[in-house]
């Protein structure tokens, strides 16, 4: 679930709490903890300013973006 | 649970409502003009809502670089992306008060010139000048809060605003405003001579790229109409919310920046899908701009067949992928980035599907002034809950700039006015305690998806008619009474969630309202099957609508054209 913490990089200073646009990330009995991961807007401002890099996202398959392999590329029929 | 009330009326000059560019803007000139000015957000102001992790377009003239025939200018730029549905004499002032706001930003530490020089990138039409200055805004919140400080603004972070409070002439007397950083919510009331709304669009009105995912938006999904529906409630004039626009960009990770990708739209076969540019090998100057002129290109394609349309970043050169991976970060779309690494997706081989998003009352909202006043005397508003002219960076900057300079003269003839006897204050708190009610009820999803359905089907973009309106602003009105009925919120998160719903339900119905009475069709997305033509009676006819003793009273006013 989006956002992910690693709880033994996490020193709880509450910056992801204070910060998240989508009030997403609570401080609970002294841990944070990611409240509401189905509101998560992935716009990483937890990740970019936690002090201790503990925060990444795990990108959700709701999310998936399509793609499809271009037929002009070089070498590519 | 109980609603905490907090003990004192908190007191301010100038209100800001929205910590946002509009906001933090209005706060600094606010400030420096003298005012005791107070900002409420409800995130935190250094990464809230649309600009949290920057923006790299600011559409603006600058006279040293453009040159000095404005009017020649004027037309040219309102037939880029950024042009419709706007009263000219506010387009004109954005345009003119564009470059000076650049110069304050370069002063509050925004890299408004990363390649050392006035560069200009995208949204261009081959052969014409470009206006829209390519900046590194990564940085952009947090340097435009510390210069709101140093003005000497205040900021309170998390509190929410949910109605703007009039005394009996009609004009601004103050706001209540929710505390959600405990657990428990506190309202507080606020008074003060002037107000500015300056709060996001409404997002998570219409289902998204996948409804199961309400918070999939191409802009931020805290920002949910809560200025023009205050506005209305207060008695505020709204315009345009018959004519919706909406945005195009990846499927299905949906995010707003098209123009900050460098490519060519193309079919699956490769084939360009417009006609601007000569093939696939553009540049960082002149990308496809097929979109921003062909608005609904990708619905049209997929609906004939020949779709999908892809943004083909196939044929640019290597010093491009990497300007336009650089590009994404100044925008805020870090998360675009992160996600083609993590899945291996390498833009140089692969073309992403585009696709149109939902529409989002981009450019439908509060009727403002030259003074960026509203109807209600003393209330000013800036940025996206503006209606009659866009809400971007620029417009949002500029606005919420001029707002706070006219602000600071209207207080100079304005008597503070005590709000704690106001009604609405007792209505509002009865709504609040019933709400936090100790008992099982609706949670605000149940009500936020059942909107998005009923928008979708009977006030949707594909198919209007005075029938499906109708119903819909029945199922509307039915779910509004609904939902302040069965809503309950276990905490000041829910609580904040469920006011958000009661709001997009207020706007959606002054919606449905407005569709029903644009008796044509007009651009791609107010269809009417009923009225399958586009009256020319109606040309520069902005719709307005404002709560009036007898309801919901729509009107047709002139487009300001010069």
């Amino acid at each position: 679930m989006p956002p992910l913490i690693n709880q033994e990089k996490c020193i709880q200073c509450g910056t992801c709490v204070e910060i998240c646009p989508l009030d997403v990330i609570k401080k609970e009995n002294n841990l944070i903890v990611v409240k509401y991961p189905d509101e998560c807007w992935h716009c990483r401002a937890c990740v970019m300013d936690c002090p201790k890099e503990a925060i990444s996202i795990r990108y959700p398959l709701s999310h998936m973006m399509l793609h499809m392999p271009a037929p002009n590329v070089a070498g590519r029929e | 649970m109980s609603l905490k009330k907090h003990p004192t009326i908190v007191k301010a000059d100038f209100l800001i409502i929205g910590g946002g560019i509009a906001g933090l803007q209005a706060g600094i000139s606010a400030a420096e003009n003298g005012m005791d000015t107070l900002i409420l957000e409800k995130a935190n102001t250094k990464r809230s809502g649309n600009g949290c992790g920057g923006n790299d377009h600011f559409m603006c003239y600058i006279p040293e670089y453009h040159g000095e025939d404005f009017e020649q200018i004027m037309p040219e730029v309102m037939d880029t992306l950024v042009g419709s549905n706007q009263d000219a004499n506010l387009f004109r002032i954005m345009l003119e008060r564009s470059f000076p706001v650049i110069e304050k930003w370069e002063s509050y530490g925004i890299n408004m010139r990363p390649t050392g020089q006035w560069n200009f990138e995208g949204h261009a039409m081959p052969g014409r000048r470009l206006y829209h200055l390519k900046y590194d805004g990564s940085n952009q919140k947090a340097c435009l809060t510390k210069a709101a400080l140093v003005a000497g603004a205040k900021i309170m972070n998390k509190v929410i605003v949910n109605e703007i409070l009039v005394n009996e002439d009609g004009r601004f007397v103050g706001a209540i405003g929710i505390n959600i950083r405990e657990n428990e919510p506190e309202m507080i009331l606020f008074q003060a001579k002037a107000g500015l709304i300056a709060v996001g669009e409404a997002m998570r009105m219409y289902p998204g790229n996948n409804p199961a995912y309400i918070f999939n938006t191409s802009h931020c999904p805290a920002n949910t109409g809560s200025g023009a529906a205050m506005a209305l409630r207060a008695g505020a004039r709204l315009v345009n919310l018959d004519l919706p626009s909406r945005h195009a960009g990846p499927k299905y990770f949906t995010r707003s920046g098209k123009g900050t990708w460098i490519g060519a739209l193309t079919d699956i076969h490769g084939e360009l899908v417009g006609p601007f540019v000569k093939d696939i090998h553009v540049s960082r100057k002149l990308p496809d701009p097929t979109a921003d002129v062909w608005k609904d290109c990708f619905i049209k394609m997929m609906e004939s067949g020949k779709g999908p349309v892809y943004m083909n970043c196939t044929g640019i050169s290597e010093e491009d992928q990497k300007h336009m991976r650089k590009a994404l970060v100044s925008e805020g779309c870090t998360s675009i980035n992160e996600y083609l690494d993590q899945y291996h997706i390498d833009l140089r081989k692969e073309m992403i599907e585009f696709g149109q998003y939902e529409h989002m009352f981009y450019m439908n909202g509060i009727d403002v002034d030259e003074s960026s006043m509203s109807t209600i005397p003393g209330l000013y508003a800036a940025g996206m809950s503006v209606g009659n002219v866009r809400g971007d960076i620029t417009s949002a900057a500029v606005f919420g700039d001029l707002s706070a300079e006219n602000a600071a003269q209207y207080i100079k003839d304005v008597e503070d006015y005590d709000v704690n006897a106001l009604p609405v204050i007792q209505e509002k708190m009865d709504l609040y305690t019933h709400l936090l009610r100790n008992e099982p009820g609706a949670n605000w999803k149940e009500s936020n998806t059942t909107l998005q359905k009923i928008m979708d089907e009977y006030v949707g973009t594909k198919v209007r008619s005075e029938t499906l309106l109708t119903a819909g602003r029945k199922y509307i009105c039915d779910l509004r009474d609904y939902s302040k009925e069965k809503l309950q919120a276990e905490n000041s998160h829910e609580f904040m969630r469920s006011l958000e719903v009661l709001d997009l339900l207020d706007l959606a119905e002054a919606c449905a309202v407005s569709a029903v009475e644009r008796r044509e069709s007009r651009g791609a997305y107010h269809k009417r099957t009923d009225y399958t033509f586009t009256n020319p009676l109606l040309n520069n006819k902005f719709q307005t609508i404002t709560l009036t003793e007898d309801g919901l009273t729509t009107k047709f006013r002139d487009r300001i054209r010069r």
